[in-house]
């Protein structure tokens, strides 16, 4: 479902991504794992067509980057630390605006349909600027899922987010995960992506260094795998 | 549904929400009207004039307010999509991104136009002139326009750096040169009556320039706003 061969990304004569090898499997979710700096939100970016790599292919949902981008970004949803939301408009505005946006007709049963999901129904008509950071949050899910996406990508969605909200965002990622949707996440929280995810994947300078399924290992032992991969690459 | 009514569907979608956010929010049109008044009454009492050096200011004096104020609304507008990280979810639709752009100058262009229908009639008032002429409501509606579409190109530009505030007019300001004095120099002729022959040159500079930078702005957007 995701695809990524060779990617290269520089900013100037910075190198953040050297020559990056992914395949994410449909209905796989892998959480994407590294220190500041190891280029994991730039990979998030390029796979959501908001970069353009250096070098290097990328398919999701079959279709190639930049060259069928319109039609990838129909299959994508994505979710970040950023809300991506209006804050002078209300919930209900805010998902109306982006239905148009992906061309949904008849979009109001879709409408109550996710802000049911994230919980949010009863706030619908409530501006964003009102909410708070969790409520934001579990709003900008709900945006990304308007559209009913293949593939989700969650760039540090826990930033910000207390104890309650992210527990609460564990149970609606859980419910993304078991509807068969692709995702891949970034994250620092390690404990939590590894619990959440099907396979994890440590990016660390700019390059996948280790690969794991989450059915073969204790967190303790990922735990320790993750320190050594991070240590080794300095 | 046809690709051009998906793309007027975008455009009216960025154009729906630009309005609605700003008449809840007021925060750039309040900026911008008050930045104009406080030009034109500077002007009104920075310059001693007689008549004759009035009319020859005038039109100056008037597109100098309006790409001042205008200025100021470009950087707010894209600045807010920015540091809210909504443009990310604008570029993120599966749409033309030349429809977000043309969007977003519609909405540029109509907050504009907003603030010279209320500056307009102070403007008259304070230089004792009558500005219900038809000639100069289609050369302000042409130089607005213009100065919309280069200025919404460049402040895509413009945010993704440091110091965006001063990098707009910078950049802005020397681009704009063919359209601010086309647009002054037809200002200028429409405000004392004077005949088509002296005013066409100018208008029809402004109008080449505005269909000219469309079509440019058509063809860069996507790759102004990708990283």
């Amino acid at each position: 479902m995701i695809e990524a061969r060779a990617l290269t990304k520089t900013f100037g004569l910075k190198l953040v991504l050297k020559g990056v090898h992914l395949d994410v499997a449909p209905g796989e979710f892998v959480a994407l794992l590294g220190p500041n700096g190891a280029g994991k939100t730039t990979l998030l970016r390029i796979l959501a067509t908001l970069a353009r790599p250096t070098l290097g292919q990328v398919k999701i949902a079959g279709f190639s980057l930049p060259q069928a981008a319109s039609a990838a970004r129909q299959k994508l949803g994505v979710v970040s630390h950023q809300p991506l939301l209006y804050s002078d408009l209300s919930a209900e505005e805010n998902l109306r605006f982006y239905a148009r946006m992906y061309g949904l007709g008849q979009y109001e049963a879709r409408l109550t349909a996710v802000l049911d999901q994230v919980g949010l129904a009863a706030r619908r008509r409530d501006l964003v600027r009102t909410f708070s950071r969790g409520m934001q949050q579990r709003l900008a899910i709900a945006r990304a899922l308007l559209h009913e996406p293949e593939v989700m990508l969650f760039d540090e969605p826990y930033t910000g987010l207390d104890h309650a909200a992210a527990n609460m965002l564990d149970q609606v990622l859980r419910d993304v995960a078991a509807r068969g949707r692709t995702v891949l996440m970034t994250t620092h929280d390690l404990a939590r992506g590894f619990a959440l995810a099907n396979r994890v994947l440590i990016l660390a300078r700019g390059v996948i260094a280790h690969s794991a399924r989450t059915s073969e290992m204790g967190l303790n032992g990922f735990l320790q795998t993750y320190e050594r991969v991070v240590n080794e690459r300095g | 549904m046809s690709a051009v009514n998906a793309y007027a569907r975008t455009v009216a979608a960025v154009l729906w929400k630009d309005l609605t956010a700003e008449i809840r929010s007021k925060e750039l049109l309040s900026a911008m009207l008050v930045f104009s008044l406080l030009v034109v009454l500077i002007f009104n009492f920075a310059l001693e004039l007689d008549k004759a050096a009035r009319e020859n200011v005038m039109a100056g004096v008037l597109w100098v307010t309006a790409v001042f104020s205008g200025t100021l609304g470009l950087n707010r507008s894209l600045a807010l999509e920015k540091d809210r990280g909504s443009l990310d979810g604008l570029l993120l639709a599966p749409v033309d991104r030349s429809a977000i752009y043309f969007g977003k100058v519609l909405g540029n262009w109509l907050f504009m136009l907003t603030v010279q229908v209320i500056v307009l009639p102070v403007f008259s008032i304070l230089f004792n002139r009558p500005i219900l002429n038809p000639m100069l409501i289609v050369i302000l509606l042409l130089g607005t326009a213009g100065y919309a579409v280069i200025g919404t190109l460049l402040a895509s530009m413009a945010i993704h750096t440091r110091a965006r505030e001063v990098m707009l007019p910078i950049l802005l300001l020397p681009v704009t040169v063919p359209v601010l004095v086309a647009a002054v120099r037809a200002s200028s002729a429409a405000l004392i009556n004077a005949d088509w022959e002296d005013i066409a040159p100018w208008f029809n500079l402004l109008l080449s320039y505005d269909v000219i930078f469309i079509g440019v702005a058509y063809m860069v957007f996507d790759y102004v706003v990708e990283e």
